[in-house]
């Protein structure tokens, strides 16, 4: 049983690893480096646009 | 087609979302530290005797009082991923940001090694208790994976789930304090017995102010969040000061019960892993024994899961400004979390937590952590001076200043001669180890830093500027 509940610890972190892995390769490819580093501190992502554009 | 719908269906620029509220800031405060509470503060027992960490929790919780009103203050305003990183880079300068995102990146990294290896540790101690031995060390890689991939996904799940752990592990703790029924001295607790003065003198005092770091290391965490946070003004002031708040209840609480039941000998034994435990295991109670296993095991995981947050922020924050290579800056266009950071830090944390003892670990983390602290009055000190109270709005206002930074620059210099005592050769190879990394930005990185880039707070120009 807890021989078992050993394993089980070992195929969770490998099937956790492996999808991050394989959604960080496909986001790589899939979007373009300027698109994934536009970040900007300072910038409200949820009103901040929303509100300027209602305050102009 | 498809690369096209994808083209046209994306954002033109990718933000850390803006979803958490005071009650995450609490959870990630609290959730870092609160795992000091369950071990590691119990050493300043065996530096100074019980009465000694009294007194080292007393001190070192005004040091970090001192912290959370100053982070209050400048994070409310600087509400930018990196924490003190950002602030400093406003404040001071590259240098100084430069070494305040390794301090952070470093303390956090290494405390959160530190908490998976004693995740897998408690499991391991738990199934021994059950008459079953098992290795450590697939259950510590275990947690890491699943909290990394939590981490992964999406900061509101992040700190919502380290909202409910964090309280359930605080909650046991207030379980066994009535469990031991304090209205009623000598029935469970001896404190008329088991305390002894001081053993060592005022210099096992001193000396215990490092191990007092432990009740308190990483409330200044917090800031790390601040964009993403809906209300920077209102939230982070007032979840890092509940923070606080909450830890220094929960110190004076863990303190109280641990020293009327475990003599101070055997407190702060080097061997001792986890005193509320052993605290619980003392009444005889089998109900508030697992409640106690449940909480340590909780507080550790919290821990790490709030210290996964932490150092990949700082890490993402230094990439964007290109402190480091801007690769590390990216923003998962799905979840929107500094992806590539996260999963770069997770295989050093690893190898720290599989292969280096946790006393060296947590060493590394206290040193970093201290660092940092003495950096914040200089920083709060030129915060006023370059943008006086009224140029510029605050969400907070911290009050008697500047006491708040003369105090913390007072007990941080005397707790790193109290480290001095114990880790001399650590604090010394610490100090050589930023040298190096500062000689390295200064004369290597700092041609591909773009300066104008990094401003882009709509600030008035600084006073005398």
């Amino acid at each position: 049983m807890w021989q078992f509940m050993t394993w089980v610890a070992w195929a969770v972190s490998a099937a956790l690893i492996l999808w991050m892995f394989w959604d960080f390769v496909s986001v790589n490819r899939r979007y373009s480096e300027d698109m994934l580093l536009s970040s900007r501190e300072g910038v409200d992502d949820l009103f901040g646009e929303t509100s300027k554009t209602k305050g102009n | 087609m498809a690369d096209q719908a994808i083209a046209q269906s994306q954002p033109k620029q990718l933000q850390l979302l803006k979803v958490l509220g005071p009650a995450h800031i609490w959870a990630l405060g609290v959730g870092i530290v609160l795992v000091g509470e369950f071990m590691g503060w119990n050493y300043a027992v065996g530096k100074g005797g019980a009465l000694g960490a009294l007194i080292a929790c007393w001190v070192i919780g005004l040091l970090y009082t001192c912290v959370a009103m100053i982070d209050s203050e400048i994070t409310s305003t600087v509400a930018a991923a990196g924490g003190q990183y950002t602030q400093a880079k406003h404040m001071i300068g590259p240098l100084m940001a430069f070494n305040v995102g390794l301090y952070l990146v470093l303390a956090y990294t290494m405390l959160e090694a530190g908490d998976v290896q004693v995740a897998g540790q408690l499991l391991q101690i738990g199934a021994g208790n059950l008459g079953h031995d098992i290795p450590w060390e697939p259950y510590t890689v275990m947690t890491l994976a699943i909290l990394a991939f939590i981490n992964y996904r999406g900061v509101f799940m992040t700190l919502t789930i380290n909202f409910v752990i964090t309280a359930a592990a605080f909650a046991s703790i207030i379980i066994l304090v009535i469990g031991t029924q304090p209205w009623n001295p000598g029935a469970v607790l001896l404190h008329k017995d088991l305390l002894t003065g001081l053993p060592y003198g005022w210099i096992g005092v001193l000396a215990s102010l490092h191990f007092g770091i432990w009740y308190y290391l990483g409330i200044e965490g917090t800031c790390q969040a601040a964009e993403e946070v809906r209300s920077p003004g209102r939230a982070l002031p007032m979840g890092t000061m509940l923070g606080i708040i909450t830890l220094l209840i929960a110190a004076a609480l863990t303190w109280y019960v641990c020293c009327g039941l475990l003599p101070w000998e055997y407190l702060g034994w080097d061997n001792e892993l986890a005193p509320l435990y052993d605290a619980a295991h003392v009444t005889g109670s089998p109900l508030l024994t697992v409640i106690l296993f449940i909480g340590t095991l909780f507080s550790a995981i919290a821990s790490a899961n709030g210290c996964i947050n932490d150092a990949s922020r700082a890490w993402f924050s230094m990439g964007r400004d290109r402190y480091l290579p801007t690769w590390f800056g990216a923003v998962h266009p799905r979840y929107r979390t500094p992806f590539r950071s996260i999963l770069f830090l997770i295989p050093i944390a690893a190898v720290f937590a599989l292969y280096i003892p946790l006393a060296q670990v947590i060493t590394f983390s206290i040193l970093s952590g201290l660092l940092n602290y003495t950096f914040m009055p200089i920083n709060m000190w030129k915060f006023r001076r370059m943008w006086p109270l009224g140029s510029i709005k605050r969400g907070f206002e911290h009050p008697f200043h500047p006491l708040p930074a003369i105090v913390l620059f007072v007990l941080c210099t005397v707790t790193f001669f109290a480290v001095y005592l114990g880790y001399g050769r650590q604090l010394l190879a610490m100090m050589a180890f930023y040298i190096i990394a500062s000689c390295w930005f200064a004369f290597y990185r700092y041609r591909y830093v773009k300066r104008g880039d990094q401003f882009t707070m709509p600030w008035p120009r600084p006073a005398g500027y």
